[in-house]
């Protein structure tokens, strides 16, 4: 066969099921299982195995010790595996022996797609003519609210999955607006399984942050915990009541372990902030980082930990004040051709 | 085989084709209501018996002429196991179109006709398609009043067209046009009753003969 050059978009828009026919025709993918399983019983004689119970993790470790492999991405190992999982799942010859197509929509080019749109129309014509029905005899119209906010409707890409077939953007939208008018309708109940093939339960995501309850320990003391980071510096401060201000940071004392005001400052913001100053003793462990970096991961840490001993509104105010935010600044990277992030080579004018 | 073929074609109606429908028929699906005048198409006056308050009536003594040479061909055609395509791109009856269709065993497209369809096939579809050897309209306009391309894409591939023209469509290239009414929902519903029939019996009539022969 020819091979075109020079292609157009109708060629490059190809029917993949329907050219291929040396390559993925059911003839050929029995073939397949068939070589796969006389290879699995093989294998599993080689390996000294019984053929009957030779499962897939055993043909994969079989592999693995008769091939070994060194190389890092795993899709480039060699791999046996059921052939429905290998070759993809592909549109066979739409037509029969005497040329006629299976399917009645196959003149339009996207069969499956038209097909869909013809029987949700028929859907809601059915559900409109049960409506007309239940007026004429005066019923009342069942008013049961579907659940709108924990579902959505089908991804073009799912949809793309579902029928195997390129959906263009303008297919999409209209399919999703033929579905949305069957389900206003009242009597949209009938068609309710229907409707579910296309619909995807969304679990609603919590956005309120909990604050975690005040812990005692064995004197009967409260305390909390909190986590912090800055740039590379981990944090985790347990803020005890009844203190007397003292904080300790890896079992060195605040003085000793930052010699700077700056970052001692930068640890005493939040109970500043609260008016809490001699009330709360610290305990803290930090790692990674550098010194300033270090202060602020235990900043962000002991604000964490003093959201528990405090009231809503002051949590409020502590997060307007940006004490509860992570701080995204990182190092930015050096770029080439350039001497770092941001400062070029110097400019020479010859 | 031959005697299968052959024996059809030499009745002049075979099918019975006349017996499905008649002039009352006709009217009481308002099949002969056309357009206004000022609509009318200049290769349309032949068939046009006359004009009313502005509005064209089509002649339906015609009418029934043509349909009855329709009807026979599509019977034909079924009956050599041709493959039927309906295309119609009104879409109140795209729904009622695509049914009769389904019910008859053969294929319709009523959705935007992508350009190489027919003259491209080759490529879009795959090497080895089977064109439709015969395209029914049942609107030979699109959505935009002008004619569909189809009509010249079948005079292209050599491929026979029926159509129902109206006041203002050109049926210049249609092989069997049937002068009558494209608008009113009864008028395209006596059109599929009676495509659905003809096809049907004409398959009918092919299995009797088949099972006939084998019997012999």
């Amino acid at each position: 066969t020819l091979k075109l050059i020079c292609t157009t978009t109708a060629v490059q828009r190809k029917n993949v099921g329907a050219s291929g026919p040396e390559k993925y025709t059911e003839a050929f993918i029995k073939k397949q299982i068939e070589e796969f399983n006389l290879g699995k019983r093989h294998l599993a004689n080689m390996m000294g195995e019984d053929p009957e119970t030779f499962t897939q993790e055993d043909i994969d470790r079989a592999i693995a010790y008769l091939f070994p492999s060194g190389l890092f991405d795993r899709q480039a190992r060699p791999l046996m595996k059921h052939p429905t999982e290998v070759f993809p799942e592909q549109r066979k010859i739409q037509w029969g022996e005497d040329g006629r197509p299976f399917h009645f929509l196959f003149y339009t080019g996207k069969q499956s797609y038209y097909s869909l749109m013809h029987e949700t129309y028929e859907k809601f014509l059915n559900v409109q003519k049960h409506q007309d029905q239940l007026i004429a005899q005066d019923l009342p119209l069942q008013k049961e609210k579907r659940n709108l906010a924990g579902s959505r409707w089908l991804t073009k890409i799912e949809l793309e999955e579902m029928l195997l077939e390129k959906v263009s953007d303008d297919d999409y939208s209209r399919f999703i607006q033929l579905l949305q008018k069957l389900v206003a309708l009242p009597c949209a109940d009938i068609e309710e399984k229907y409707i579910q093939k296309f619909s995807k339960e969304v679990p609603l995501q919590l956005q309120k942050v909990v604050i975690e309850p005040l812990q005692h320990d064995e004197r009967g003391v409260a305390f909390s915990t909190g986590e912090g980071k800055r740039k590379t510096a981990r944090a985790t401060a347990v803020v005890y009541d009844n203190g007397t201000g003292k904080i300790t940071v890896n079992g060195i004392d605040m003085l000793h372990y930052f010699p700077v005001l700056q970052d001692r400052e930068q640890l005493l913001f939040p109970f500043q902030f609260l008016d809490r100053i001699g009330k709360h003793d610290m305990v803290c462990t930090v790692s990674g980082g550098g010194r300033s970096a270090q202060a602020g991961a235990i900043r962000l840490a002991s604000a964490k930990a003093l959201r528990s001993f405090v009231t809503e509104k002051e949590v409020e105010f502590m997060r307007q004040a940006g004490l509860l935010t992570v701080d995204p600044r990182v190092k930015e990277r050096k770029k080439p051709g350039q001497e770092g992030p941001r400062r070029k080579f110097t400019w020479k004018k010859r | 085989d031959d005697k299968l073929l052959t024996e059809p074609l030499s009745h002049p109606d075979f099918f019975s084709v006349k017996e499905l429908f008649t002039l009352k028929d006709l009217f009481n699906a308002r099949v002969h209501l056309g357009h206004k005048k000022g609509c009318r198409h200049r290769f349309m006056e032949p068939y046009i018996f006359g004009c009313r308050l502005d509005q064209d009536i089509i002649d339906l003594d015609q009418t029934v002429q043509h349909l009855q040479l329709a009807l026979n061909f599509t019977a034909h055609v079924a009956y050599r196991g041709g493959i039927i395509l309906f295309v119609s791109r009104r879409r109140q009856f795209c729904h009622l179109v695509e049914s009769t269709a389904r019910a008859c065993g053969e294929y319709a497209h009523t959705r935007y006709w992508q350009g190489g369809l027919l003259t491209n096939a080759r490529i879009q579809f795959g090497p080895g398609v089977r064109l439709p050897d015969l395209l029914v309209f049942l609107s030979t306009l699109n959505n935009v009043f002008e004619p569909h391309v189809a009509i010249r894409d079948a005079a292209k591939m050599n491929i026979p067209t029926v159509g129902v023209v109206d006041t203002n469509c050109n049926p210049c290239l249609i092989t069997y046009p049937i002068p009558g009414n494209d608008d009113s929902p009864a008028a395209v519903e006596l059109y599929c009753k009676l495509f659905r029939m003809t096809i049907i019996r004409a398959k009918d009539k092919r299995r009797q003969s088949e099972a006939i022969e084998e019997l012999r």
